[in-house]
C-alpha cells in the first residue's frame, strides 16, 4: 500500500521540523505532491521546543542573506500558516562584557550593516538608560530592533498543520532506516519496512541528517547540541529584547506571558539522542549568569526546565542547497541551534531550487561541499560568533518518546566528531 | 566499597521514611533523612510549630491515631543522633545517584548509593467553576491548617469530595468547634452503604468511619450524598457554593470550601530516577513500579515506600518503610536484626483490601469529568479552562498529555500539573473516548517544585 502511495509523490521530505514542513508547504502550494516522513511527531523536536529567538543579530555572515529573507517572512506568517506564531519584533540585544569580545561585536556590526541589516550600537551608559534592569557588567551592545521572538511550542506544529492543509501528506512515526538511489529514483525504507520512492528527496532530518547525507555519499558529521533552558514564573513584561552574550554562552528572554527563559550550557542526551535531560550544573551556571546580568532575578522562582537535541556542524553554519553527488537531492540541516528563524525561508529557497532550478537568495556559503573530507580543514573557516540564541531542542517536554531501536546514531557522529573536530570547535567557542 | 559505609538517602520523614530510618539506624547505618517540613511526621502526623505556649496533645492533634503518632515521635527521638536529619529541605532535582537540595536559600548536592523514596501523597482535585477563589482549599490543606497552626480555613466551611480523609477532616473541624455547613459527596449513598457494609470485616476501620459519620450527623451536619459541586460562589472570596443533584441546584452559604477527591501519590522524584512506571487502573494513576518489598523496577539502588508508591494509608506506610529498609540492607549485605516481613506484608494486604472497599464506597459518577464545563478553569497556574483542552484534543498528535500540554499550556505553570494533571488526563481521555492510560502522563522535569534563581545559583560549601 505504501509503495503505491509513494509512487504518487513527486517529492519526499525527511523530517517534520519547520524546515521540512515549510518545504512541504511551499511545494504543495505550487501543486506538487509531497510526502513528508517524520520519525516522531511533526514539529515536536527542535522546531517545537526551542528558545524561540528570531534573530539575525550575530549571525555568521554566510547565513545572513537567508536569515534576512526569513525575517521578512515572519511578518507574513498569518498568510503562511494562519496565525502570527506570537511573533513580536521586540529586538535582539547582543552584549559584551570584555574588550576582546567587543572586537567580535564591532566586526559583526560593520559587516552586517554593509549587508543592509539595521543595527544600533549602544555604549554602557545608553544600555543602563534603556534597560535599567541590566547590571553594570555589559560594556556595550548591539541591538537589532527588528529581531524578536515567537512561540515555538505553537509555531512548530503549525507549520506541519499548514503543510497538511495545503495538501502535503505527512506520515508520522515513520523512521527511515535506509535510503538509496536507483533508476533516477530515491528509495527509502522505514523501520516497519514501508518503502517510499520519488525522483526528488529533501533531507531536513535535523540531528540525524548527516547520516542520511552519508547514504548518498556526502556524509556530514553533526555533533549533538543539547541546550538546556530554565523557565521562571511569569512576571510583568519588562524585558523586551531577547538577550545574548557574545562568547558568553548565555541567552535570556521574557515571553509575552511573562515567563523569563534563560539558559547556559548543555543538558545531556541518550546515546541515540532521542531523549535528553537537564543537568544540575547547567541549571546552576545559568542561574549564576542570569543574576550576574539581571540581579533582581535572584528572587524569582524557576518553575521548569527543558532540554533538547539539535545537530551542530563543525563550522557552526547550516547546510542548505543541492547535493553534490545526486541530482534531485537537496539538503537543509545542521542549524546549530539557531534554525528557528530560518525555517520559513528554508522552505522557500529549497522549493525554488527544486522547481526553478535556482534561488535569488545567496546560499553560496551554505553548500554541502565544504564538508568534503579532504577539503575539510581549509573549507571550514572559524565562525564569527557562537550561535547562542535560538537553541533548538527536541521535544522532551512535548511528547517525544524514546524508542529502543534507533539506527541513526548521533553518538557515532559524536565519536567521529570528537576525534576530528574537537580542536577547531573549541577554538570557535 | 564497605557495605556498611553505603550512603543511604531517605526522602520524606512521614511514617514510611521514619520507619525506614529507624530500621537502618538500628542496624548501625546512618542514613540521611531529608524532609521538606520543619518537623517530622509527614502530612498525616504533621506537628505544630515550636512556639512557646502553642502545644496540643497528640490526642487532640491526631485523635484515634495518637498512639501511632506518639510512637513515631519517640522512635525518632531515639534515633535522632544516629542519622543525618535535614528538615526544611526541598529535594528539587535528582539525576543519576545524586539529589540537589534547597535549604536556607542555598543548594547542596547530596550523593547516594541507595535511595528510599517516601514522598507521600496529596489531594486529588476536580475543578468546578470558582474553585480558584480565595477561601477554597484542598481537604489536606484544611486539615493541615488545623493540625499545624490550630486554625480553620473559615468559620462556615463546606467539605466537598470523597474519601475517608474528607470525613475525618470534617469530623475534626466539628470537634474544633467549626461544624461544617455541609459535606457534599458525589458518590451515591447506595454504593457507599453497600461497600461500607463490606468493611464490617475490618471492625476497627468500620467503627472509626461510622463514628465520624454519626458524630457529624449528631451535630446536625448535612451529609449530601449524590450531590455534585456546581459552583463556588463569590467575587473576592468564597460566599457560598451551589450543589446539584439530578439537575436541581441549591445554594449553601459558606465562607470557605475544602475540596478533595481522595489522594494521589507524589511521584515527581520517582520520575526523575528513571525507574519504570505502570498504570494502576484501580487508582487511575501512573505509579512507579516495585516488587512487594519496594525494590523499584529499572534501578537497583532505588526503593519505594509509603503512599508515594500508591495510596495505602499511614499504617501500611510504616510497614512499607520497614520493608524497603529490609530489602535495601539485604541487597547491600548489611546485617540487621532478624526481621520477618510477614506481619508487615499482612498489614499491606489488609490496607490494599481496605482501599479497594473505599474506592467502591466512593464511586464517582461515570460522567463526572465530562460534566466539568468548558468555562471551568482547569489549570489554575496558567488559567486554562477545560474547554481549551477539549478544543485541542486529538489535534496534531494531542492524544497524549505532553502534546496536550504543549498546545494548551495545561500543567505548564508553577505546579507542573501536580494539581491539575489528573483531572486534565481524565478530561482528555473522556473527550477522546479512550482509556485513561492511553493518554499517558506528564513527564517530570526539575525543579519538581519552584526554587528561586538565587537558591539554584548559591551552592553550600
Amino acid at each position: 500500500m505504501s509503495a503505491r502511495m509513494s509512487l504518487k509523490s513527486d517529492v519526499l521530505v525527511i523530517g517534520g521540523g519547520i524546515a521540512g514542513c515549510a518545504t512541504a508547504l511551499q511545494l504543495a502550494r505550487r501543486g506538487w505532491k509531497v510526502t513528508l516522513l517524520e520519525r516522531d511527531q511533526a514539529g515536536v523536536r527542535a522546531s517545537g521546543v526551542n528558545f524561540g529567538g528570531v534573530r539575525q543579530n550575530g549571525r555568521d555572515l554566510r547565513e545572513l542573506p537567508i536569515a534576512m529573507r526569513a525575517r521578512a517572512m515572519w511578518d507574513e506568517l498569518p498568510s503562511l500558516i494562519g496565525f502570527d506564531g506570537e511573533f513580536r519584533a521586540t529586538g535582539n540585544l547582543r552584549l559584551v562584557s570584555d574588550e576582546d569580545r567587543a572586537v567580535q561585536l564591532d566586526n559583526f556590526f560593520t559587516a552586517a550593516t554593509k549587508q543592509g541589516l539595521g543595527l544600533v550600537w549602544l555604549e554602557r551608559a545608553e544600555l543602563r538608560a534603556r534597560y535599567p534592569w541590566l547590571s553594570g557588567k555589559p560594556l556595550r551592545g548591539v541591538l537589532c530592533p527588528n529581531d524578536g521572538h515567537a512561540n515555538p511550542r505553537l509555531v512548530g506544529p503549525a507549520f506541519a498543520f499548514a503543510a497538511q492543509e495545503s495538501g502535503a501528506t505527512i506520515i508520522e512515526h515513520a523512521e527511515i532506516t535506509e535510503g538509496w538511489y536507483a533508476n533516477a529514483t530515491f528509495q527509502l525504507r522505514a523501520l516497519d519496512n514501508r518503502t517510499f520512492a520519488a525522483p526528488v528527496l529533501v533531507n531536513c532530518a535535523g540531528a540525524w541528517a548527516g547520516k542520511i547525507a552519508g547514504w548518498f555519499d556526502e556524509p556530514v558529521t553533526l555533533v549533538p547540541e543539547i541546550p538546556q533552558v530554565q523557565v521562571t514564573e511569569p512576571l510583568p513584561y519588562r524585558i523586551e529584547p531577547v538577550l545574548g552574550f557574545v562568547g558568553g554562552d548565555f541567552y535570556l528572554r521574557q515571553t509575552l506571558r511573562g515567563n523569563i527563559l534563560f539558559g547556559s550550557g548543555q543538558g545531556r542526551a541518550t546515546a541515540d539522542a532521542l531523549r535528553s535531560q537537564p543537568l544540575p550544573e547547567s541549571m546552576k551556571r545559568g542561574a549564576q549568569i542570569a543574576i550576574d546580568f539581571i540581579p533582581d532575578l535572584a528572587h524569582v522562582p524557576i518553575i521548569r526546565t527543558w532540554t533538547g537535541v539539535d545537530g551542530d556542524t563543525s563550522d557552526g553554519v547550516c547546510v542548505v542547497g543541492p547535493s553534490e553527488t545526486h541530482p534531485g537531492l537537496f539538503h537543509a540541516f545542521g542549524f546549530n541551534g539557531h534554525g528557528f528563524l530560518l525555517g520559513p525561508a528554508v522552505g522557500a529557497v529549497v522549493t525554488e531550487l527544486i522547481l526553478d532550478g535556482g534561488t535569488s537568495t545567496d546560499i553560496s556559503g551554505l553548500a554541502i561541499d565544504r564538508f568534503r573530507p579532504r577539503r575539510k580543514a581549509s573549507a571550514a573557516p572559524a565562525r564569527a560568533q557562537h550561535p547562542d540564541e535560538e537553541t533548538e531542542a527536541s521535544a522532551e517536554e512535548n511528547g517525544a518518546q524514546s524508542t529502543d531501536h534507533c539506527p541513526v546514531g548521533v553518538d557515532q557522529h559524536k565519536q567521529a566528531a570528537d576525534s576530528q573536530d574537537a580542536a577547531e570547535r573549541d577554538q570557535d567557542r | 566499597m564497605a557495605r556498611s559505609s553505603a550512603r543511604i538517602l531517605i526522602i520524606g520523614a512521614g511514617p514510611a521514611g521514619l520507619r525506614a530510618a529507624e530500621m537502618l539506624a538500628e542496624a548501625g547505618c546512618s542514613p540521611t533523612l531529608i524532609d521538606e517540613a520543619p518537623r517530622i511526621g509527614g502530612q498525616i502526623y504533621r506537628q505544630p510549630p515550636r512556639v512557646p505556649g502553642f502545644t496540643r496533645t497528640a490526642a487532640e492533634l491526631y485523635g484515634a491515631a495518637a498512639e501511632r503518632a506518639r510512637d513515631l515521635f519517640v522512635t525518632f527521638d531515639r534515633i535522632r543522633n544516629r542519622i543525618d536529619y535535614r528538615p526544611s529541605s526541598l529535594v528539587y532535582d535528582l539525576i543519576d545517584n545524586r539529589v540537589i537540595v534547597a535549604s536556607e536559600g542555598k543548594s547542596e548536592e547530596v550523593p547516594f548509593d541507595a535511595l528510599i523514596l517516601a514522598t507521600g501523597a496529596m489531594d486529588r482535585i476536580v475543578p468546578a467553576p470558582g474553585w480558584t477563589l480565595p477561601g477554597v482549599y484542598t481537604v489536606g490543606a484544611a486539615q493541615i491548617a488545623l493540625k499545624h497552626q490550630g486554625a480553620t480555613i473559615g468559620k462556615r466551611v463546606a467539605f466537598v469530595g470523597i474519601g475517608p480523609l474528607m470525613f475525618l477532616a470534617a469530623h475534626q473541624y466539628a470537634k474544633a468547634g467549626v461544624a461544617p455547613v455541609a459535606v457534599v459527596v458525589p458518590s451515591r449513598f447506595r454504593s457507599f452503604a453497600a461497600a461500607g457494609l463490606r468493611l464490617l470485616q475490618m471492625p476497627r476501620e468500620f467503627s472509626l468511619g461510622l463514628h465520624w459519620l454519626l458524630d457529624l450527623k449528631r451535630r446536625g451536619v448535612p451529609i449530601l450524598f449524590g450531590h455534585r459541586l456546581a459552583q463556588v460562589l463569590g467575587e473576592e472570596t468564597v460566599t457560598g457554593i451551589t450543589v446539584r443533584r439530578r439537575g436541581a441546584e441549591r445554594a449553601i452559604v459558606c465562607d470557605a470550601v475544602a475540596i478533595g477527591y481522595g489522594l494521589q501519590s507524589e511521584t515527581q522524584l520517582a520520575d526523575l530516577t528513571g525507574i519504570r512506571f505502570a498504570f494502576d487502573p484501580a487508582r487511575r494513576q501512573w505509579l512507579p513500579e516495585s516488587d512487594p518489598l519496594g525494590r523499584a523496577t529499572g534501578r537497583k539502588d532505588v526503593y519505594l515506600a509509603g503512599d508515594g508508591a500508591g495510596m495505602l494509608g499511614a499504617d501500611a506506610a510504616e510497614a512499607r518503610g520497614r520493608l524497603a529498609a529490609h530489602a535495601l540492607m539485604t541487597d547491600l549485605d548489611i546485617s540487621h536484626v532478624t526481621y520477618r516481613p510477614k506481619a508487615d506484608l499482612e498489614t499491606i494486604a489488609r490496607a490494599t483490601q481496605l482501599q479497594a472497599s473505599l474506592r467502591a464506597a466512593f464511586d464517582l459518577p461515570a460522567d463526572f469529568f465530562a460534566a466539568v464545563s468548558d468555562e471551568t478553569i482547569l489549570c489554575r497556574c496558567e488559567q486554562v479552562p477545560a474547554g481549551e483542552l477539549r478544543a485541542i484534543a486529538g489535534l496534531m498528535g494531542a492524544r497524549e498529555m505532553n502534546r496536550a500540554k504543549s498546545y494548551s499550556r495545561i500543567g505548564m505553570g508553577r505546579c507542573q500539573g501536580r494539581m491539575c494533571g489528573h483531572a486534565a488526563a481524565e478530561i482528555l481521555a473522556d473527550k477522546l473516548g479512550v482509556s485513561l492510560d492511553s493518554v499517558g502522563r506528564l513527564r517530570g522535569q526539575p525543579p519538581i517544585k519552584p526554587v528561586s534563581v538565587g537558591t539554584v545559583a548559591e551552592r553550600k560549601a
